[in-house]
């Protein structure tokens, strides 16, 4: 069995230089995935996400530091490091030329795969893209596209698997598919990487999550410890009036729902005495756990105040 | 893995990629090429100077056959780059082992198959109005082949440099085009005034052609030899260009 990580990033810098200066997409990044982890890489758009896998992926070199799967350099050993990688990109982009089957024996082709059609046909089966084998990529809908971009960096059994926000805009019936095909290769042993907007896919998946924020690792935990870590309770409600000041400045306000953090009974009975103490007509009152994004927005906020204040 | 793995894989959707669509990629550039046949055969004939002893039209056949087979190899490698650069599906070769090396296989041997098939339709179609002799075709074969690697691989430099269609299209119409049509297609370099008979010697594109010619008629303006050494050393000199540019990731790999 291999000592080596599946995925390590060692000290990953890259600076982008041109005419209206540089700008710093990754700063000094490390952390492990483990083999056989289901692993999250969070962020704002713009945190450096994608950029840290093109250069797991060898599309980005980095400017400085090393990446490696499997114990294989990405720049110095690449052939054997790409071997062990499939990529699921961001952008839905696709050959028009070629069928899904036709797609799918090329691309095993490229990674010196042959007679491949016993996987494909399992890989086509489990995506639900089997009655869509001979269509041509043109004739699919976009969610289709999306689950051949799936099948493609699966078509050489990857112990390795990133997904770069796979469910960006696609129904809920492809998540569920893609999600059970993944959680049954996770189950066989394959790594997985994601990354993702939808932080309750994150939570519900990943045992460990990175956060990046401005090309920065910022948080690196087990999912469980980051959210036994942070804020425990959240205060939840509905209201059509303003909030006092107070409260105002430690809410979360998405349109009529309101979040705010809550550290004990104590604090919840304060919160509710300034509710009824400003007039506040509140609808919908429950107090729950904090979730994913409640400690998301906490450390990127924190850290955005850490960066105003520095 | 060798340093070819997955070229034969490459290679083959390359050639599916243009076979495809067949009408565009083969059957054009034929009917062009006889369209040039009959207007300048017809115009020609009889005014312009061609080898001693041979006709214009069937001097001019060689001549289209070959600038057919130049222009279509260069169009198969350049045009499938550029496709997949703007499409984005390139990222699928980008995150393979695939070398540098079976990357400029793949590429350059489709861009000979194209740039040979569409010179065959074209000899095809264009046979049938003068009887052609084939005195050395050992020639004919050679300096096809070489061509079509040239230029598959001027293709493939000008697939990587370009960022959108009309850089590609600036290449083709300011590089190749008066490359092509200035080394010989349509006259003898012989019916030139002496300085664009010197300027014609300093392209390669003319001993390409002339070499070819040499296979059908036995007679060139070159020696077949200086061809086959100016031709073999330019293709060497592109296809280490093209191969340098892929295995730094020239524009491919930010």
């Amino acid at each position: 069995m291999s000592t080596h990580p599946a995925v390590r990033f060692q000290n990953v810098s890259k600076v982008y230089s041109g005419a209206r200066g540089t700008f710093k997409a990754l700063d000094g990044v490390s952390f492990d995935i483990a083999p056989g982890e289901f692993f999250g890489l969070l962020g704002p758009n713009g945190a450096g996400k994608t950029t840290l896998i093109s250069v797991l992926a060898g599309l980005t070199r980095a400017t400085g530091g090393t990446a490696t799967v499997m114990g294989h350099d990405v720049v110095t050993d690449y052939v054997e490091a790409r071997k062990r990688l499939g990529i699921v990109p961001q952008e839905l982009v696709f050959d028009p030329f070629f069928s899904v089957r036709e797609t799918l024996r090329i691309q095993s082709g490229y990674f010196g795969v042959k007679n491949n059609d016993a996987w494909i046909d399992e890989v086509l089966a489990e995506l639900g893209l089997s009655d869509k084998a001979n269509a041509n990529m043109r004739q699919l809908s976009g969610g289709m596209k999306r689950r051949v971009l799936v099948a493609q960096a699966l078509v050489h059994r990857p112990p390795v698997i990133v997904l770069d926000e796979p469910t960006a805009g696609v129904d809920v019936e492809l998540r569920q598919t893609l999600w059970r095909f993944v959680a049954r290769l996770n189950r066989e042993g394959h790594t997985v990487l994601l990354t993702t907007h939808y932080l309750e896919e994150a939570e519900a998946l990943c045992g460990r999550i990175a956060m990046l924020q401005l090309g920065k690792l910022k948080a690196l935990d087990k999912t469980s410890a980051l959210l036994a870590g942070r804020a425990s309770t959240m205060l939840r409600f509905k209201t059509d009036d303003a909030l006092p000041a107070a409260l105002a400045s430690q809410a979360r306000v998405t349109g009529r729902m309101v979040q705010v953090k809550a550290r004990d009974a104590a604090d919840v009975e304060t919160l509710l005495a300034t509710l009824r103490g400003a007039g506040v007509k509140v609808e919908d009152l429950e107090i729950g756990r904090a979730d994913l994004e409640d400690v998301f927005l906490e450390i990127m906020q924190g850290e955005t105040q850490k960066a105003v204040t520095a | 893995m060798s340093r070819f793995t997955g070229a034969a894989p490459l290679f083959k959707k390359e050639v599916l990629r243009f076979w495809k669509v067949a009408f565009q990629t083969v059957a054009a550039p034929v009917l062009t090429a006889m369209l040039y046949l009959l207007i300048f055969g017809h115009v020609m004939d009889g005014t312009a100077k061609a080898l001693p002893g041979v006709a214009y039209t069937s001097f001019l056949i060689p001549g289209l056959v070959m600038m057919s087979v130049l222009q279509n190899a260069f169009a198969n490698s350049s045009s499938s780059l550029i496709q997949s650069k703007i499409t984005g599906n390139l990222v699928f070769l980008l995150v393979t082992p695939l070398s540098h090396w079976a990357w400029f296989v793949a590429y350059v041997g489709a861009s000979i198959v194209r740039g040979l098939v569409v010179g065959g339709g074209v000899l095809l179609v264009t046979v049938w109005f003068v009887p052609l002799q084939l005195a050395e075709p050992w020639w004919i074969i050679t300096f096809a082949a070489l061509g079509a690697g040239m230029l598959g691989s001027m293709g493939l430099i000008a697939g990587l440099w370009a960022e959108k269609f009309d850089q590609l299209a600036a290449f083709q119409n300011f590089i190749i085009m008066p490359m092509t049509f200035l080394s010989g297609v349509f006259y003898s370099v012989h019916s030139l005034p002496a300085v664009w008979q010197t300027a014609s010697h300093l392209n390669p594109f003319f001993y390409m052609i002339d070499g070819f010619r040499r296979g059908f008629f036995g007679a060139s303006d070159a020696s077949p030899w200086l061809s086959l050494a100016v031709v073999g050393t330019a293709f060497v000199v592109v296809a280490l260009t093209a191969l340098r540019l892929l295995a730094t990731g020239y524009k491919l790999r930010s």
